[in-house]
């Protein structure tokens, strides 16, 4: 399958390993990934923010520059919570936006949604050797409902030790703008999140949106820093589907 | 939080004004409320252990209900139907209310709801009432009314009694004193409450309970006026219902001679037989049981039988100012059972005082702003006090959308502000206009590589433990990470030019 990559603004700046393992997974699963270069940012922000207007050039930019892909897919939950739930609202007073999202929309998926639902896909074929626990995101488990999807594929790679999260399905506190406008909040919600992964004696935690994983290992290595227990690594789990290949 | 005299001011007396106003302002913006609040750790403790308690016991509940999509769905729409024929079902409601011997009366707002409730009250010549727990009359601010005209107010739910002892303000809508654990309300009886037996005051249960029985039984039987709300009023025959779990609420009900409701026009419902589906939704989200232990139900007087004269206050109070909003709107939904504050990650660290408003957490992020418009004291910052998690949609029984009202309410806060300057609004434009080239994104992104590559040679694991505001507020408790060596597109480029596919030059 010939399937375009939304890479998302943050990965291409801040997390291109992500990307490259998205790239990685697809490929050596025989699919042919492009990167169709005039993509930016979706507009969640904006959107989010209260924006409309300066999200809507944004929404678009998508549509055109997805339109015609058979499949697209994204390794960020919100990223595609956004596209699928705010666009048909914010494109509902114009006739013309509204059909190219109703178009492009049903195409996008969020990465465990094309690897488990349009390719049938549990078992990369990976390997990745470490204690691992997953923090399912907001938007992923509320907004599409990716269920345990990400888990199935995770269970699936060899030598991966997957261990519960309590009070998984609990908001890390990250919420975009919230993460500065409401900080202390934010780093309540962090706190209790940080600590409830330490407490699994996981090696890493993996999510599906590295703005959340920013938040939350950004809040592990501080804490690592000023001595609360051992540093555990935040990873996006498309990087852990990119392990090495344990069959060709 | 602002009572005001009865009566109110002059300008919220103002002819035309259809705002809400009383106990629903924020004096302070939620993030400095919020800020003090978080510097109570044994709030959060207790928070923590209530609110988990009462999640889980819901989730129960609506779990081995099988039916539970469609009674939200039902509970929804019977809702919809009601705010879109609120004006013929207002009248249909005070035609069979006075049919039944009850005395209706409209209140615009606050202020006039509190003149008429104290008018009713002085006209009575008793200088003492006894409350059924209501969020109208909280809202409104009665209590202080009353007490302002000289009337001693009793309320006689445990955890309303519980906060007006302590002379605070409730924090949760169903559960005012949530805030307090069992030793502090020992401490609040033993110091306040008249009468009370120290020697048999342990802070069990049980003993607590029995203090207040001891204490309201008195006042239940010399009562002549009790106060109420309603959950439901049904516009077909003239019916206000009241769900409790104490049986206060009964005996305000029965043994006085004169009761007053007060009741928001959104609590109606057309008919009897919608009260089918409300009674399965209602409990269950609230308290997390099947059946609450009383409901009582009473349409007009009936002679020989309970009060002799029963007056029904209509309040609107800014409810037809939110329906206006076709996005909004959804919030006049609310049934007041609390479930989105009991999942809500912000409420459990923050409580309810953080919000100003005797509607706290998700719901009162949308409501209170709604009803006094946007504007109102530090209303305007409650929409944002929320990361968009989704948990209060998810166990709201009449599927309010919480988080879309949240993100048009930030909207909404955003237009009104398009006139002054905001650093905010540049940066959200620059970003936009930015993000929807690919050259000028392409040009900007390698920009921001090179900004960050000097920092890149002092930060030895590649991240940051402090950066300028307003990005300070994020490393005040968080490491931040720094943009990549090289960014994806470039990576790809660079690929596409070596003819595509896995080259081994993937550790950018």
């Amino acid at each position: 399958m010939r399937v375009a990559l939304f890479v998302t603004c943050v990965n291409d700046l801040m997390f291109p390993a992500t990307g490259r393992a998205v790239v990685r997974v697809l490929e050596r699963l025989g699919h042919t990934v492009e990167f169709p270069a005039a993509q930016g940012c979706c507009g969640q922000m904006h959107a989010n923010s209260g924006y409309r207007a300066e999200a809507l050039p944004l929404v678009r930019n998508f549509v055109e520059t997805f339109a015609g892909y058979e499949a697209v897919v994204a390794p960020s939950g919100s990223c595609v919570a956004m596209v699928r739930e705010a666009y048909p609202r914010l494109a509902a007073g114009d006739p013309d936006l509204a059909a190219a999202v109703n178009e492009v929309v049903p195409r996008v998926h969020e990465l465990s949604e094309l690897l488990v639902d349009v390719l049938g896909v549990t078992d990369v074929g990976a390997s990745f050797p470490h204690r691992v626990t997953y923090h399912p995101t907001c938007h992923g488990l509320r907004t599409l409902r990716l269920g345990d999807r990400p888990l199935r594929l995770l269970r699936a790679v060899r030598g991966l030790d997957l261990v519960d999260l309590p009070g998984a399905e609990e908001c890390c506190g990250f919420g975009g703008t919230f993460a500065v406008k409401n900080a202390d909040v934010s780093s309540a919600m962090l706190a209790d999140k940080c600590a409830a992964i330490r407490d699994t004696g996981a090696a890493y935690v993996a999510a599906a949106d590295n703005s959340c994983l920013a938040h939350i290992g950004g809040g592990l290595s501080r804490q690592a820093r000023l001595g609360s227990g051992a540093p555990v690594r935040a990873v996006h789990y498309a990087e852990i589907l990119a392990g090495p290949e344990v069959h060709p | 939080m602002s009572g005001g005299a009865p009566g109110g001011t002059g300008a919220q007396r103002r002819r035309g004004d259809r705002r809400g106003h009383g106990n629903i302002v924020a004096p302070l913006p939620f993030p400095a409320a919020a800020r003090r609040e978080l510097g109570n750790p044994q709030l959060r403790a207790n928070l923590r252990r209530a609110t988990h308690t009462i999640r889980d016991r819901r989730a129960r509940v609506v779990g081995e209900t099988p039916d539970w999509a469609h009674l939200r769905a039902a509970g929804a729409a019977i809702k919809d139907d009601v705010l879109a024929r609120l004006p013929e079902l207002l009248e249909q409601f005070e035609a069979a209310a006075t049919a039944a011997g009850a005395t209706v009366h409209w209140a615009r707002d606050a202020a006039e709801a509190r003149a008429l409730v104290t008018d009713l009250v002085r006209g009575t010549g008793s200088a003492e009432v006894v409350k059924v727990k209501s969020m109208a009359t909280q809202e409104i601010g009665l209590n202080e009314a009353l007490a302002e005209a000289g009337i001693t107010v009793v309320e006689t739910d445990l955890a309303e009694l519980i906060v007006q002892l302590a002379d605070d303000t409730p924090s949760h809508i169903l559960v005012p004193a949530i805030h307090y654990n069992r030793r502090q309300i020992r401490e609040i009886f033993a110091d306040r409450m008249p009468g009370v037996d120290l020697d048999a005051l342990t802070d069990e249960p049980a003993a607590l309970a029995e203090a207040a029985r001891r204490y309201l039984r008195d006042r239940f039987l010399n009562a002549r006026v009790a106060i109420s709300g309603a959950n439901f009023a049904v516009a077909e025959t003239g019916t206000l219902v009241v769900v409790e779990s104490e049986g206060n609420g009964r005996m305000c009900l029965t043994l006085p001679e004169t009761l007053i409701s007060v009741v928001g026009v959104e609590k109606l419902l057309p008919t009897f037989r919608d009260l089918e589906v409300f009674l399965q939704l209602l409990p269950r989200s609230a308290t997390g049981e099947r059946m609450n232990p009383y409901t009582s139900m009473w349409t007009g007087v009936t002679p020989g039988d309970g009060p002799r004269a029963l007056h029904v206050v209509l309040l609107d109070n800014g409810r037809t100012d939110t329906l206006a909003d076709p996005v909004g709107r959804q919030a006049l939904r609310c049934i007041r059972c609390s479930a989105c504050l009991n999942v809500c990650p912000v409420y459990e660290r923050v409580g309810g005082h953080a919000y100003g408003s005797v509607y706290p957490g998700p719901i009162g992020a949308i409501l209170s702003p709604q009803l006094t418009g946007l504007d109102a004291g530090a209303n305007r910052s409650l929409p944002y006090a929320s990361t968009l998690c989704g948990a209060c949609f998810d166990v709201c029984p009449v599927r309010i959308d919480i988080p879309q009202v949240l993100v048009h309410l930030r909207q909404r806060d955003v237009d009104a502000r398009r006139g002054q300057p905001s650093p905010e609004r540049m940066a959200m434009r620059a970003l936009s206009w930015v993000m929807r080239d690919r050259r000028r994104y392409a040009a900007a992104l390698r920009a921001a590589r090179r900004g960050a590559a000097p920092l890149r040679l002092l930060t030895a694991g590649g991240e940051v433990r402090r950066l300028p505001w307003p990005l300070s507020a994020w490393t005040s408790s968080r490491d931040a990470p720094l943009p990549a060596a090289r960014t994806f597109r470039d990576w790809w480029a660079e690929r596409t030019a070596h003819g595509g596919r896995e080259d081994g030059r993937d550790q950018g």
